[in-house]
C-alpha cells in the first residue's frame, strides 16, 4: 500500500524518554504515546481545545515561557520536561489558586472522593491555604428538575459550555462577565428550567467538580419506602445493568442484571420490574406505526421517541418535525403506565397507593415524568420518582448493600419477562434494530433468522444506510449527539436527504452514555458498556419483542392489538412546540 | 474670489461625502484636465497645500476630540459670524482638521499662508484674529506659545519628526480631496506597480515593526500570511486601543483616515486578501464617523472595491465596533469578537496567519503600523530607515500624559531619549514637581526611573529594563505618585479586563491585587513581597495570552526600581509619596481663622466649628479626600 503516504514522524524527548510520534501531534498526545502522564482539567479529547486551565503547562527546552501541552504541537528534536521545578511551581500555584476560590466543603460535597480538583490537591500535596481572599459568590440554580448548578464550585474549565455547544448543539450555557467575576450561566441568567436546556446531563458528566450535579430524589424515594401504606414499585432501564458495577469498583462492562434486582428487593421495593418490558411494548407500537406509515406512504421520516432529551430538543429547535415523531411513549413511561393500570388491575392494587420509581441512566427522564401528557386519566402520575444510576448507587451504599457480592435473582412477573430486542434499547442503534426485528418479520410474513443489523451498530455519530425488507428498501439513519442531529435535520428540511426511519438518542453512545450514568466521558468505557448490552441480548432465549410471551399475554389480556384505542390512551402521547427563554 | 474653494465643483466642499472624481484622479495623476477645469483644479491643489494665491487666507481649526471638548465648535461659529460681519466670507476659508497634537494648548488655530499658530483661543479672541491678523497682518503676541508664531519653532514640535502625522491637523479629515492633494494614495499607486512579493520585500527592507507593542517585523508577518495558501484571506486592522491614556490610533483615524485605508490596501495586495475589517472601539465615535466617511469616499473614488485603480486587484473594507473589552486588543480575541463570539483569546498555534478569521489565514496589524506603510512605499525603504536605530527604524507616536507641562501626541524618531521627550518636547515637570519615572506600555508595561532618562527608546532597550514599547502610552510620574498605588491601579484594570478564561490571569491577578490593597492599607507583611513575586512569575510564564503574561509587569518593575517604597508601606507604615489615604490624616492647625470654607467643601461633613473659631476634623468621619487641604486659603490644614 505504498500509495498511502505514511504520516511523517518527529523525534521528541519527554522527561528524558525519547520516541517518535506523528508530526502535528500535541505534546499531550506525544506524552500519552510515550507513557508520560500530564494532568489536565479543561482538556476533553472530544472537544475543541481551549487551553484555559494551564495545568498541563510544560517546559520546552529553550522556551522562556511554559506552554500548554494540550494545544502545543511537537516539533522535531523537541525536548520537554513535564515536571521541571518551574513546571511544578506553576502547577502547584495554579491548583492553590483554584482552591483559594473554592467553597472548601469537600467533606459534605456530593463529589467527595470523585472530584478532579480534590484529586489534584492530593497529588500535588497541597497542605496550606496560600492565597486566601475574596471568593466568588453566585446563587445556586436549582430551578431544573434534574440538574443543579452551583457556580461557586465552578473552576471555569468551560467543558460544560463546549459539550453543550459542540456535542449537543444546544448552547444552553456560556461564559459571562469578566475577570474574577467570570461565571458560566444560561442566557441572560434565566433559571435553567426556563432555558433551552434539554436536561441531557452531558455537562454534568464533563464537570470536574460539583458545579453541576444531580438534583437528587433519594430522600423522596426513601420516604416512600419507609411508608407502610405505600406499594413501592421500581423499574430499571437496560443501561443500568451494564454500568452500575463501576460505582462499586468493578471494571467497565460488568453485567449485573440479577444482582441489581436482588439489591432493589433488599432496598425494600415490593415489585421490581424491567424497563426492557416497556421497550418490548414500544417495539410493538412503534414498529406497527412504521408499518402503517409504510402502507400509507408517510409521513417520512419517522423519528423514534424514546429519548426525552431529543424530544425536548425537537420541540425547541425543530417543531416542524412534530408530525414525523412516533407518538409512542418511552419505555419508562410505558412500563410506568402499565404498572399503574395493567398490574394494578391484575394484582388488585389501588393505583393511587403505588409509588412508582424508575432507575434511569438519564437526567432528562426526571423532566419526562413531569410532562403533563404523562398522567393516567389526567390525574395519576405514571412515574413518581426517577433515580439515576449514581443516585441508586448512593442509596445502596447508604443501606450498606454491596452490589458485587449479592446473589442473583429474577425480575418480577409479568413486567420482568423480556426479549433481547428491548435490552438493546440502551445503546445507539438498538431501538431501531429492535424495531426492525419485528417489522421485518411482520412485513415479510417470515420468522427471519438474521436479526443482528450490523450497519446500525458502532459508535459513529451518524450511521446511514438501508435494509431490504422484501423488495422494499428502507432508508434509515441512526444518530447520537444532537449536534449531529442538527446536520441531518437541516439537510432533510432543505430536501437534500431522505430517510424512512431515523433513530435519535441525545447522548453519545445512547443511554449507556446518559447523563445519569457513573461519571465518565471516556469513549472506551462507553464501548465496554455497549458490548455488555449486546452480550445480554445474545444470551436471551427470546430476541424479538413479538416473540415475548408476556407481550403476547399483555395484548391478549389488556391492550388488544398494537395501535389499538387502548394503546393510544395509555401508551401514546403528543408533542407541542416550545419557546424557552434565550432561544 | 468669493467662491474660492468651490471653484472646482460645488459639491466638493458643500458635501464632501461625494468627492469630485475629476479632481481626485487629477491629483493622483490618473487624469488629464483641460482649460478652465485644469485651472480650477490646480488652484484647489494649491489651496489644499496651504499655498493659496495672494489675498486669500486659510484658517485651520483643530477639530480633534481634545480641541472639540475645549470649545472648538463655538470658535467655528464665532469665525463664521465675524467673517460674515466683516464681509470676508470667501476671502477667508475656514478649514477644520483632525488632531494637531498639542492638546494641552487647545483649541488651536493656525493661519496660512502666513503660518501663524495660536493657542488656547477663546471665542472673544476671534474678532481680534480677524481684524488684526487676517486683515492687518499683525501677530497677536498673547495668543502665541511663548512668543513663537511658527509652530515648527515651538519646542513641542521642534524635536518631533512628523511622518505618520504629516497631515494630522493640516487637512480636513472628512474630505478626500484634501488628502489626495497632500500625497494620499501615492504609495498605493507605487505598490500596485510592483509584484506583491516586492511590496513585502520593500516593507521588510524598511525594518518596520509592529507598532501595537509586540514589535514583530511587519514584512515578515505579511510574508507568512502570503505563504499560507487559501481561497480567502482576511486583513484586520486592530484599532481597539485600550491602554489607559493612549490615543495614538484614535488620533490617526480622526486626523488622516486615508493613511490607514491606503496602508491596508497595500497590505491586502501584498498578502493576497480581498476583504478587510477595521476593529475599532465603540468609545471612539468621532474616529468611527470619520473613518466611515473616508471609506465611503475612497469607494466612490475607485480606491476601494473592484479593480482598484485599474490594477485588477479587489479590496473592500468594513468597520466593526468593539464592545469595550480591553482583551479584544489581543488578536485572537479580536477575531472571535468579529465572528460574533465572546472576546476570549484562543490557543496559539494555530496563529491567525494560519487559521484566523472564519478559519482563514488572517493578518492583523495595528493602526499606526498600517499608517507607516504608505510612507515606505511612497518614499522608499531607505528613506524610512534614515531615522531611528538599527533595529528599530522609523518613528513612533507617543501619547504624552501625566505630570508633564505639555501633554499631547508626539511623533519622535526611534532612539530618542526619554529626557528629550519629557523635558524638551513635553516642557518638563510642572512647577515644584520632581520627576520620578515614566510608565510606558500601559497596564502591560513597566516604569522607567530617573536613572534611565538618557536611555534611547527602542524595542530592545525598553524590554531590557523591564518596560516595553507598548502601543505608545507615556505617562510621566512625579514625586507625589506612590508607586505601590500606581501598580495597584494598573492591576485593578487588568484584573477587571481579564477575560476570565485562564486560571493564572483570572485568579492570580486577583490575589496580587488583594496583596497590594493590603500593603496600601498598612496591613502588609514582609512575606507579601515574596508572594507578589511568586504569583507574578507564575502568571507571566503560564497565562494564555499577552494580557495575562504582561499583567504583573507594573508590579515587577515597581518592585525592581522602587522596592523601598513597598518596604516603607510594610515596615514603617508610611507612604513616602504621601498619597495612600490610609497613611494620611488631616488636622486643622490652631492658626485656623474660622472662614468655614473647609467645612463647606467637606463632602462628608466631617469638619465642624463656629465662624471665626478654630475648626476640627472628625477623624472617624474623614474620608481623606484632601478637599479641605487643597481649598484652605490660609494653609491652616496639615497633612501628615
Amino acid at each position: 500500500m505504498d500509495f498511502i503516504k505514511k504520516k511523517k514522524e518527529v523525534k521528541v524527548t519527554i522527561d528524558k524518554i525519547t520516541g517518535f510520534v506523528p508530526e502535528g501531534s500535541t505534546i499531550l498526545d506525544a506524552a500519552k504515546l510515550l507513557g508520560v502522564r500530564i494532568p489536565t482539567l479543561c482538556y476533553d479529547e472530544r472537544l475543541s481545545i481551549s487551553g484555559a486551565c494551564r495545568l498541563c503547562s510544560v517546559e520546552i527546552k529553550g522556551n522562556p515561557n511554559l506552554v500548554p501541552a494540550c494545544a502545543y504541537p511537537v516539533s522535531d528534536n523537541m525536548e520537554v520536561s513535564t515536571h521541571s521545578p518551574k513546571v511544578m511551581r506553576s502547577r502547584k500555584t495554579i491548583i492553590e489558586l483554584l482552591l483559594a476560590n473554592h467553597p472548601q466543603d469537600c467533606l459534605i460535597c456530593v463529589r467527595n472522593g470523585n472530584c478532579q480538583l480534590q484529586d489534584l490537591a492530593a497529588e500535588y500535596g497541597i497542605r496550606e491555604w496560600r492565597w486566601l481572599g475574596e471568593k466568588r459568590e453566585n446563587p445556586i440554580d436549582d430551578s431544573s428538575v434534574a440538574i443543579q448548578r452551583n457556580p461557586d464550585k465552578c473552576i471555569l474549565c468551560g467543558k460544560c459550555v463546549k459539550v453543550c455547544k459542540e456535542i449537543q448543539g444546544v448552547h444552553a450555557l456560556d461564559f459571562t462577565k469578566r475577570g474574577f467575576n467570570t461565571v458560566v450561566l444560561p442566557a441572560f441568567n434565566h433559571p435553567l428550567s426556563e432555558t433551552v436546556c434539554i436536561l441531557c446531563g452531558q455537562c454534568l458528566l464533563a464537570c470536574p467538580t460539583a458545579a453541576i450535579t444531580d438534583k437528587s430524589y433519594t430522600k423522596k424515594v426513601r420516604t416512600a419506602l419507609e411508608d407502610p401504606d405505600i406499594i413501592c414499585t421500581v423499574q430499571t432501564a437496560p443501561a443500568i445493568r451494564a454500568s452500575i458495577g463501576e460505582e462499586f469498583g468493578m471494571p467497565a462492562g460488568s453485567l449485573l442484571t440479577g444482582k441489581l434486582t436482588t439489591a432493589l428487593k433488599r432496598v425494600g421495593f415490593d415489585l421490581v420490574f424491567d424497563t426492557v418490558f416497556g421497550a418490548d411494548v414500544a417495539v410493538m407500537e412503534e414498529g406497527h406505526e412504521l408499518i402503517e406509515r409504510i402502507k400509507n406512504n408517510g409521513p417520512f421520516p419517522m423519528f423514534t421517541s424514546c429519548c426525552p432529551g431529543w424530544i425536548k430538543f425537537m420541540e425547541h429547535f425543530y417543531p416542524e418535525f412534530i408530525p414525523n415523531m412516533s407518538s409512542c411513549k418511552s419505555p419508562q413511561q410505558i412500563t410506568g403506565a402499565l404498572t399503574k393500570t395493567y398490574i394494578a388491575e391484575k394484582m388488585n392494587i389501588d393505583p393511587e397507593k403505588i409509588f412508582n420509581v424508575s432507575i434511569m441512566p438519564c437526567s432528562a427522564k426526571k423532566f419526562e415524568i413531569n410532562r403533563p401528557e404523562m398522567m393516567i386519566d389526567g390525574k395519576i402520575k405514571e412515574i413518581d420518582a426517577v433515580l439515576t444510576t449514581r443516585e441508586l448507587a448512593r442509596l445502596l451504599r447508604t443501606y450498606g448493600i454491596n452490589l458485587p457480592s449479592l446473589p442473583k435473582s429474577d425480575y418480577d412477573d409479568p413486567l420482568g419477562k423480556t426479549s433481547g430486542a428491548g435490552v438493546i434499547f440502551g445503546v445507539t442503534g438498538g431501538m431501531m434494530e429492535a424495531a426492525l426485528r419485528t417489522v421485518a418479520d411482520v412485513l415479510s410474513g417470515k420468522e427471519l433468522k438474521n436479526i443482528e443489523y450490523q450497519p446500525l451498530r458502532g459508535y459513529k455519530g451518524i450511521k446511514e444506510g438501508s435494509v431490504f425488507i422484501g423488495d422494499m428498501e428502507l432508508k434509515f439513519a441512526v444518530i447520537h449527539g444532537l449536534s449531529n442531529v442538527r446536520k441531518i435535520l437541516d439537510k432533510i428540511k432543505s430536501g437534500d436527504l431522505f430517510y424512512h426511519f431515523i433513530e435519535v438518542m441525545a447522548c453519545p453512545g445512547g443511554c449507556v452514555g446518559g447523563g445519569g450514568q457513573p461519571l465518565t466521558t471516556d469513549e472506551e468505557i462507553l464501548k465496554k458498556r455497549i458490548a455488555a448490552i449486546y452480550q445480554e441480548d445474545r444470551a436471551k432465549p427470546i430476541r424479538k419483542a413479538h416473540d415475548n410471551p408476556a407481550i403476547v399475554q399483555l395484548y391478549e389480556e389488556f391492550l388488544g392489538e398494537p395501535m389499538s384505542p387502548k394503546s393510544h390512551i395509555y401508551l401514546h402521547t403528543k408533542y407541542t412546540p416550545k419557546t424557552p427563554k434565550g432561544i | 474670489m468669493s467662491k474660492m474653494v468651490t471653484k472646482c465643483d460645488d459639491k466638493v466642499i458643500k458635501n464632501p461625502k461625494t468627492p469630485c472624481l475629476n479632481f481626485v484622479h487629477y491629483a493622483l495623476g490618473l487624469k488629464e484636465l483641460q482649460g478652465k477645469e485644469k485651472e480650477n483644479a490646480d488652484y484647489l491643489l494649491e489651496v489644499y497645500r496651504k499655498r493659496p494665491k495672494e489675498g486669500c487666507t486659510l484658517v485651520y481649526l483643530c477639530k480633534g476630540t481634545s480641541c472639540l471638548s475645549s470649545g472648538e465648535a463655538t470658535l467655528k461659529d464665532k469665525f463664521d459670524e465675524i467673517l460674515e460681519k466683516e464681509n470676508l466670507t470667501g476671502k477667508v476659508q475656514i478649514m477644520e482638521t483632525g488632531c494637531r497634537g498639542f492638546c494641552e494648548m487647545g483649541p488651536l488655530v493656525e493661519i496660512f499662508p502666513a503660518k501663524i499658530f495660536y493657542c488656547q483661543v477663546k471665542p472673544e479672541d476671534v474678532e481680534r484674529i480677524v481684524k488684526e491678523t487676517i486683515l492687518e497682518g499683525k501677530i497677536i503676541d498673547d495668543l502665541l506659545f511663548e512668543g513663537l508664531a511658527d509652530p515648527d519653532e515651538i519646542p513641542f514640535y521642534k524635536k518631533q519628526v512628523r511622518r505618520v502625522l504629516e497631515n494630522s491637523g493640516l487637512i480636513d479629515a472628512e474630505n478626500i480631496n484634501e488628502a489626495v492633494a497632500n500625497n494620499a494614495y501615492k504609495g498605493l499607486q507605487k505598490a500596485l506597480e510592483l509584484r506583491p512579493e516586492d511590496v513585502i520585500n520593500e516593507v521588510k527592507k524598511s525594518g518596520l515593526r509592529g507598532r501595537g507593542g509586540g514589535g514583530f517585523p511587519t514584512g515578515r508577518k505579511w510574508e507568512i500570511t502570503r505563504a499560507n495558501k487559501s481561497d480567502v484571506k482576511y486583513l484586520i486592522c486592530n484599532a481597539d486601543e485600550g491602554d489607559p491614556g493612549a490615543f495614538m490610533d484614535r488620533s490617526i483615524l480622526e486626523s488622516d483616515p486615508h493613511k490607514l485605508i491606503e496602508g491596508m490596501i497595500i497590505a491586502a495586495y501584498a498578502i493576497g486578501a480581498n476583504y478587510g475589517y477595521v476593529y475599532v472601539r465603540a468609545e471612539y465615535p468621532l474616529a468611527v464617523q470619520r473613518l466611515t466617511l473616508a471609506i465611503q469616499q475612497a469607494k466612490q473614488a475607485g480606491l476601494l472595491g473592484k479593480n482598484i485603480l485599474n490594477s485588477g486587484f479587489d479590496f473592500d473594507l468594513e468597520i466593526v465596533q468593539g464592545a469595550g473589552a480591553f482583551v479584544c486588543g489581543e488578536e485572537t480575541a479580536l477575531i472571535a469578537s468579529i465572528e460574533g463570539k465572546r472576546g476570549m483569546p484562543s490557543v496559539k498555534p494555530p496563529y491567525p496567519a494560519q487559521k484566523g478569521l472564519f478559519g482563514k489565514p488572517t493578518n492583523v496589524n495595528n493602526v499606526e503600523t498600517f499608517a507607516n506603510v504608505p510612507l515606505i512605499l511612497r518614499n522608499g525603504a531607505d528613506w524610512f530607515k534614515e531615522v531611528g536605530t538599527e533595529n528599530s527604524t522609523g518613528t513612533k507616536i507617543f501619547a504624552l500624559t501625566g505630570k508633564v507641562k505639555h501633554t499631547g501626541l508626539v511623533e519622535v524618531p526611534m532612539g530618542i531619549t526619554i529626557r528629550e521627550i519629557v523635558f524638551d518636547i513635553g516642557g518638563g515637570m510642572p512647577e515644584g514637581k520632581e520627576f520620578k519615572a515614566v510608565q510606558t506600555g500601559g497596564p502591560s508595561g513597566g516604569c522607567i526611573p530617573a536613572e534611565y532618562l538618557d536611555l534611547p527608546i527602542d524595542y530592545e532597550s525598553l524590554k531590557g529594563i523591564g518596560a516595553m514599547m507598548g502601543s505608545g502610552g507615556l505617562v510621566v510620574l512625579d514625586n507625589e505618585t506612590c508607586m505601590v498605588n500606581f501598580a495597584k491601579f494598573f492591576l485593578t484594570f487588568t484584573q477587571e479586563e481579564s477575560c476570565g478564561k485562564c486560571i493564572p490571569c483570572r485568579e492570580g491577578t486577583k490575589r496580587m491585587l488583594e496583596i497590594l490593597e493590603r500593603i496600601t492599607k498598612g496591613q502588609g507583611e514582609l512575606e507579601d513581597i515574596n508572594r507578589l513575586e511568586t504569583l507574578a512569575t507564575v502568571i507571566k510564564s503560564t497565562s494564555a495570552c499577552g494580557l495575562g503574561m504582561s499583567a504583573p509587569n507594573p508590579v515587577l518593575s515597581t518592585l525592581k526600581y522602587f522596592k523601598e517604597e513597598y518596604l516603607a508601606h510594610i515596615e514603617d507604615k508610611k507612604c513616602p509619596a504621601g498619597s495612600c489615604k490610609y497613611f494620611i490624616s488631616y488636622h486643622i492647625l490652631p492658626t485656623c481663622r474660622g472662614c468655614t470654607l473647609c467645612a463647606r467643601v467637606c463632602p462628608v461633613n466631617a469638619i465642624s466649628g463656629e465662624r471665626k473659631q478654630v475648626h476640627v476634623i472628625d477623624q472617624d468621619k474623614c474620608i481623606k479626600c484632601g478637599q479641605c487641604y487643597e481649598k484652605c486659603p490660609w494653609n491652616c490644614i496639615a497633612k501628615g
